[in-house]
């Protein structure tokens, strides 16, 4: 990187460079689109500050009106715009019922599919697994809320029956929200497997270890920074992820850990109090942004530590 | 073997150790094996469990996108017997006149001015006469797995339940569904306003998003130097690519919707559409989903820039090229493959994205088609969504016929996808 940008600089017709019979042609042309370049590069910039500042605004305006009270949002346990109630409580369990059961799914799976695909298959049912997963993770969300909707609540119904597990309910949502996050995991775990150097591998195989030894000894603590990753995104997407929850797991907030129970997340409540024609600067307005300000920094603060897992702890092999 | 052999070669002081510590793993060997296969077993299910529930996904939607259903007729046909040859066989003439005597002249003219009777074909009047003269309505409605399994069941079920009422076995998805709009009876329902609706926002997505995220890609790899600055806009990249798609839709809705109304509802320009008059249009839509798919487009025309040897760079330097003309003579179109197969795998995120545009305000049900970026929309997922949601069985079968649409779509762009990889990759 370091190198190619000396390079690139090197190039670059720059002032400094020796005063020659070859006369450097002023070209303004070259700097209107450089500009016009860095401006590309820095809208990035101001979406990341529109989002802080719009967020941070409305929120703002959320929490100094007079029925609301920053620590009864934090901790009360009942959602009701309509009585003035706003304890964030019962989204924010909502959210952890299915992103518990969807990461309960898509960690074991996902991890057992990238160990199978990068230590076990050959490479011809490698190259024909791993397409199939990838179409897994291309299937707009609402499809799987509506596989939700009308294939796993009915199975769970079925299963448990249907005066215990409600028509919407937060496991189907979860359930359903692991497939779509499993080839996340799968395709993040296996990069991480793969680059863990063959000689370690085979050095284990010298010593007489058995493939799953060396898979789940060698391997799979080497590429655990990649994994550790993986797991961490795969959190903050089921966390941000909306229109499953919005489909399956029910309107109106509800307290409540049980997970055949209706219950509505954060995500899922910010589309519904949206949908239709909301007015500005009503109570509901407002409160969009208070939560999803509160679900910025969640997701936010995951795909940091994500980052800084696979930056730190990675294992550098020459 | 070998660790067989070396036992038998008897004590020596050095490998008794050695020994003892082979014995027992030797000894404890089958039990590893089979730990092995039984893992092995493990893993290989854990993969087959994603395949297992693509199918069921897909086969659950085949199920409901076809099967018997129960048809109410608000007029029985009947009625427009005439001298007892029934509808069905009336000749296009008949059929027309019916709708002219039976219709009001406002609507009869409508109609014709669409599209001229005399060009119709019969069938088309047949359908006319069907949608606004019949007027059927669903009474209740079966997947296509119970009517092969039950057919007989059905038949005995409706006749006792709904005398009178046509059972037949219906398509949900036809092509009349695709090119029919908005309505509220399911028979009739079709998904065109919101096809062209998804169509007029991508379409406004890809004009904002591709310049600007190749741009951003360019500058990121050809221009920005190694500075604090550059590095925070990589980072900040990053960290956007992981913000969940409905607080894009949040910031769509403070900034597009409501801080830039003027423009995104078509003020600025004059160009209010009546039905409108806010900020909720397409172009917000558009907008919005660009900021959302920029990232990954910057990241993988990142790539794509990244991968175009050094040499060619040089090359072009030496002969006296400058920077720019380096880039677009020589990276840009070596980079394009990488670049269109990021941008179209950018894009089929867009199409699939519900939330945002739910945020957004696109919710309200329209049956008008979309004029340009100024008017109201819906979008394919949105109307998906909003099926999905009413309890009644009937929508269910459309919004699964309405998915079978989206990931045709999908599929086809994917497919483009890899033909442009294919097509124009180069090896160096």
């Amino acid at each position: 990187m370091a190198q190619k940008n000396a390079n690139g600089l090197n190039q670059d017709p720059g002032p400094e460079r020796p005063a020659m019979t070859l006369k450097r042609r002023q070209r303004p042309g070259e700097n209107v689109i450089q500009s016009l370049l860095f401006i590309a590069g820095f809208f990035s910039i101001f979406t990341t500050l529109g989002i802080v500042y719009e967020l941070g605004k409305e929120a703002w305006l959320f929490f100094r009106l007079p029925e609301v009270n920053i620590w009864k949002f934090l901790t009360g346990t009942q959602w009701q715009p309509h009585i003035n109630e706003f304890g964030i409580l019962p989204l924010v369990s909502a959210t952890l019922v299915t992103t518990a059961i969807a990461m309960l799914i898509a960690i074991p799976l996902g991890l057992a599919a990238a160990l199978y695909l990068s230590e076990y298959a050959s490479k011809k049912t490698r190259n024909t697994l791993k397409p199939v997963l990838e179409i897994l993770a291309g299937i707009p969300t609402i499809v799987y809320g509506y596989f939700a909707l009308t294939f796993v609540t009915p199975l769970l119904r079925t299963i448990f029956g249907s005066d215990i597990v409600d028509i919407y309910n937060t496991g189907s949502a979860g359930l359903v929200m692991g497939i779509l996050i499993l080839p996340l995991i799968t395709s993040i775990s296996e990069d991480a497997l793969n680059s863990v150097p063959r000689s370690l591998r085979e050095a284990a195989y010298g010593l007489g270890a058995t493939k799953l030894e060396v898979a789940v000894k060698i391997v799979l603590p080497a590429a655990l920074s990649g994994i550790a990753a993986a797991v961490i995104l795969g959190i903050s997407r089921a966390i941000g992820e909306t229109m499953i929850v919005a489909v399956a797991a029910g309107a109106g907030p509800n307290f409540t850990l049980n997970p055949f129970k209706a219950a509505e997340t954060m995500t899922g409540h910010i589309v519904r109090i949206s949908g239709g024609d909301l007015s500005y600067d009503s109570i509901d307005y407002n409160s969009i942004f208070a939560i999803g300000l509160m679900l910025f920094f969640m997701t936010l603060t995951l795909n940091i530590i994500s980052q800084r897992i696979v930056r730190r702890f990675r294992e550098v092999y020459e | 073997m070998k660790n067989a052999e070396n036992r038998k070669k008897g004590p020596e002081d050095g490998t008794r150790v050695r020994d003892s510590v082979l014995s027992s793993s030797l000894s404890n060997l089958p039990s590893r094996n089979r730990a092995g296969r039984t893992w092995q077993l493990v893993f290989l299910s854990s993969t087959v469990i994603g395949i297992l529930a693509l199918t069921a996904l897909l086969l659950n939607i085949l199920d409901s996108s076809f099967g018997f259903v129960v048809l109410h007729a608000r007029t029985d046909p009947a009625t427009y017997s005439v001298n007892g040859v029934g509808l069905e066989d009336q000749t296009k003439d008949q059929l027309v006149a019916l709708l002219q005597s039976e219709l009001s002249s406002g609507a009869y003219n409508k109609l014709n001015n669409e599209k001229s009777f005399e060009s119709r074909s019969r069938a088309e009047v047949y359908g006319i006469v069907i949608e606004r003269l019949v007027k059927y309505s669903v009474e209740e409605s079966w997947s296509l797995w119970q009517s092969i399994t039950r057919s007989g069941e059905i038949r005995t079920y409706a006749a006792e339940h709904y005398p009178g009422d046509k059972l037949t076995f219906l398509s949900w998805l036809t092509a009349d569904f695709v090119s029919r709009p908005q309505s509220s009876e399911a028979v009739t329902a079709g998904i065109r306003t919101a096809i062209l609706g998804s169509l007029w926002t991508i379409f406004i997505t890809i004009l904002f998003a591709f310049p600007t995220g190749v741009g951003a890609a360019i500058y990121l790899e050809e221009y920005a130097a190694d500075n604090w600055l550059n590095r925070i806009i990589r980072t900040n990249i990053n960290n956007l690519a992981g913000v969940p798609s409905i607080i894009y839709g949040i910031l769509g809705l403070a900034i597009f919707v409501r801080l830039m109304e003027t423009l995104t509802s078509g003020a600025l320009f004059g160009l209010v559409d009546s039905t409108t008059a806010n900020g909720r249009t397409i172009l917000s839509a558009g907008l919005t989903l660009g900021l959302l798919v920029l990232p990954v487009i910057i990241i993988n025309s990142q790539e794509a820039i990244r991968s175009v040897p050094q040499s060619l760079r040089k090359a072009s330097y030496g002969l006296g090229a400058t920077k720019w003309q380096t880039v677009w003579f020589h990276v840009l179109p070596n980079a394009i493959p990488g670049i269109l197969t990021g941008t179209i795998l950018a894009v089929s995120r867009a199409i699939g994205e519900t939330a945002p545009l739910v945020v957004i305000g696109a919710s309200s049900a329209i049956s008008v088609d979309p004029s340009g970026p100024f008017s109201k929309f819906t979008t394919l997922p949105i109307q998906i969504y909003q099926w999905t949601a009413r309890p009644q069985a009937e929508w269910r079968h459309l919004a699964a016929s309405a998915i079978v649409v989206l990931l045709a779509m999908l599929l086809s762009l994917n497919a483009a996808a890899i033909v442009v990889r294919n097509r124009f990759a180069r090896k160096y």
